[in-house]
């Protein structure tokens, strides 16, 4: 279980990044829930923390590949395998993130350690 | 629905065309759907054929636009090209016609080949698969190659043939590239070329390429000569309009249609890089060769089609495009033409990292940024849409 951020400096439609071997993106949605997947789009390199969030959705800022925040489903193309959820619950205003133990769909050309090292 | 539809045929087989299909099976459309493509292949993804997959990182596995399972309820009629569309018949190359209820034109664009010795081997062209990996085959064998274009295609293919080891030369007409799509800011982009080693010649114009020796040669107005053993025509695309000549539709540049995809003839729509949509921002049509715009206007076409008049017209995001360039992510959204002032808000342009944001009368109308995804994306988000904000329309800036 890692703690993630305290919920109450991360504002309703914002995200955060959360450095780990394979790094973590912690959404609070307009309606108030909070769920965590994997940062790296599973299609390049590119930070979903940095995304459009819209509902229980993110659309990928680079090719607006969209992810299901709840299941890590693709609900828009390019991307085609799923992200990786992970368990959230709050305690004392801390976010905390149990991590899932399936594989990671990363992209090609990033490994577990790597991702996120292009800017 | 305003008519009875039992058969959609949907003409282009590729990024429109498929997400139209997904749009119209979501708006509950059950019936008959049939999409006709010229190339072999099944939907695919363009844009990593002059980046990723040239170099081989991604295969052409990674390509496929459609999702493992997907099952849409198309009749495929793949290898086999459209002629002509007359009496509310769509006749393909293969004999058959197809009469339809509601049609759908996702045609796409070809790449120009009006230069002459187009056609020479050597050159190449790159707007499909099939050009892409006999582009592929020729890089990998490294030696000279010379680009030729200004546009975003251009840069890209010259950065990736010189990150696999070809000596590269790119020609571009202008006075530096990418500046018609990025002005005073594609000070950037040839930085980055220079960085890397890409010889750029401005104000250059082709007069003809030729075989010289088991190689090429390419011509030159000032009279320069340049040798080639690889030429690559990055000189922008034509609207694939041509086998709707004499169909009754409007045409433009591009099959032009109003703001929700709707053509000149019922039951018609068209969408994506062969068509011209009317821009309400802009006030006139306009055609868009970007991923996005085929995608974010599929449903908008499906529930023209399927209801036959106007939907209500829900919040338009702005166009945004990406292009990566020596390993520099540069990202593009809005109108930049509409803007009055300009200023780099975020790094510098001068260290090739940096967020410039376009305004008119105070209000951010487009952004550019180059390696800063997350202050791009901020920026991007709080875009005005030039119809939104009345007291922004107007000719006077
Ligand atoms: C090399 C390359 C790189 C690109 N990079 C980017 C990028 O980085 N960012 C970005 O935003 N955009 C990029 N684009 C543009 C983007 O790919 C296009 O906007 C997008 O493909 C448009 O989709 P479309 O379905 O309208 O047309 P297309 O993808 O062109 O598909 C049209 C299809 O219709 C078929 N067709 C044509 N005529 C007929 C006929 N008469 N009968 C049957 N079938 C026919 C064609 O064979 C083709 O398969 C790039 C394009 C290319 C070529
Ligand atoms: S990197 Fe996310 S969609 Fe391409």
């Amino acid at each position: 279980m890692i703690p993630a951020c305290p919920l109450s400096a991360l504002p309703r439609g914002e995200a955060v990044r959360v450095d780990a071997d394979v790094p973590i993106a912690v959404f609070h949605t307009e309606d108030g829930e909070v769920f965590a997947i994997d940062d790296t789009c599973t299609h390049q390199d590119a930070s979903l923390a940095d995304g459009w969030l819209e509902g229980c959705e993110v659309e990928c800022p680079l090719h607006a590949s969209r992810f299901n925040l709840r299941t890590g489903a693709v609900d828009a193309p390019p991307a085609k395998r799923p992200v990786r959820t992970h368990q959230v619950h709050v305690e004392d205003d801390m976010v905390y993130v149990t991590l899932s133990e399936e594989e990671p769909n990363l992209p090609p050309g990033v490994s577990a350690g790597s991702a996120g090292a292009a800017p | 629905m305003s008519r009875a539809m039992n058969r959609v045929v949907v003409v282009g087989a590729s990024l429109a065309g498929l997400a139209t299909a997904r749009s119209l099976r979501v708006q509950g459309y059950d019936g008959e759907l049939v999409m006709v493509g010229e190339e072999p292949h099944r939907p695919y993804d363009r844009p990593p054929l002059s980046k990723d997959f040239l170099t081989g990182t991604t295969d052409v596995a990674d390509l496929t636009l459609e999702s493992n399972g997907e099952d849409l309820g198309i009749d495929w009629k793949l290898g086999t090209r459209a002629d002509r569309l007359e009496n509310g018949k769509v006749y393909l190359e293969d004999g058959t016609s197809w009469a339809y209820d509601g049609l759908v034109i996702a045609t796409g664009a070809r790449a120009r080949t009006d230069v002459v010795g187009a056609r020479l081997d050597g050159v190449h062209l790159l707007r499909t698969l099939d050009d892409a990996l006999a582009l592929r085959e020729g890089l990998r064998r490294g030696g000279r190659v010379v680009v030729v274009g200004g546009g975003y295609i251009g840069s890209e293919v010259a950065s990736t043939a010189r990150a696999m080891g070809c000596e590269v030369t790119l020609l571009v007409s202008g006075t530096a590239p990418l500046h018609h799509a990025l002005g005073p800011h594609a000070v950037v982009v040839s930085d980055l070329h220079h960085r890397h080693g890409v010889e750029v010649v401005t104000r250059a114009r082709v007069t003809g390429i030729r075989p010289s020796g088991g190689s090429l040669v390419v011509d030159l107005a000032d009279g320069r000569r340049l040798p080639a053993d690889r030429v690559v025509l990055g000189t922008g695309a034509v609207p694939a309009t041509a086998w709707l000549a004499g169909s009754g539709l409007e045409l433009g540049d591009g099959v032009r249609c109003d703001a929700t995809g709707a053509t000149s003839l019922p039951g018609v729509v068209a969408l994506g890089d062969c068509s011209a949509w009317f821009d309400p921002a802009l006030g006139r049509h306009c055609r868009v060769e970007h991923w996005t715009s085929a995608v974010d206007r599929a449903p908008i076409a499906a529930r023209t089609l399927l209801g036959g008049e106007a939907p209500t017209t829900a919040p338009r995001r702005a166009p945004y495009l990406w292009s990566d360039i020596h390993g520099s992510r540069i990202q593009m959204a809005g109108h930049a033409e509409l803007a009055n002032s300009c200023a780099v808000e975020t790094g510098s342009v001068a260290e090739g990292s940096f967020v410039a944001v376009y305004r008119r009368r105070g209000h951010p109308v487009a952004v550019l940024g180059v390696d800063q995804p997350k202050h791009f994306m901020s920026v991007r988000r709080r875009l005005v849409s030039i119809p939104a904000v009345p007291s922004l329309q107007g000719a006077s800036a």
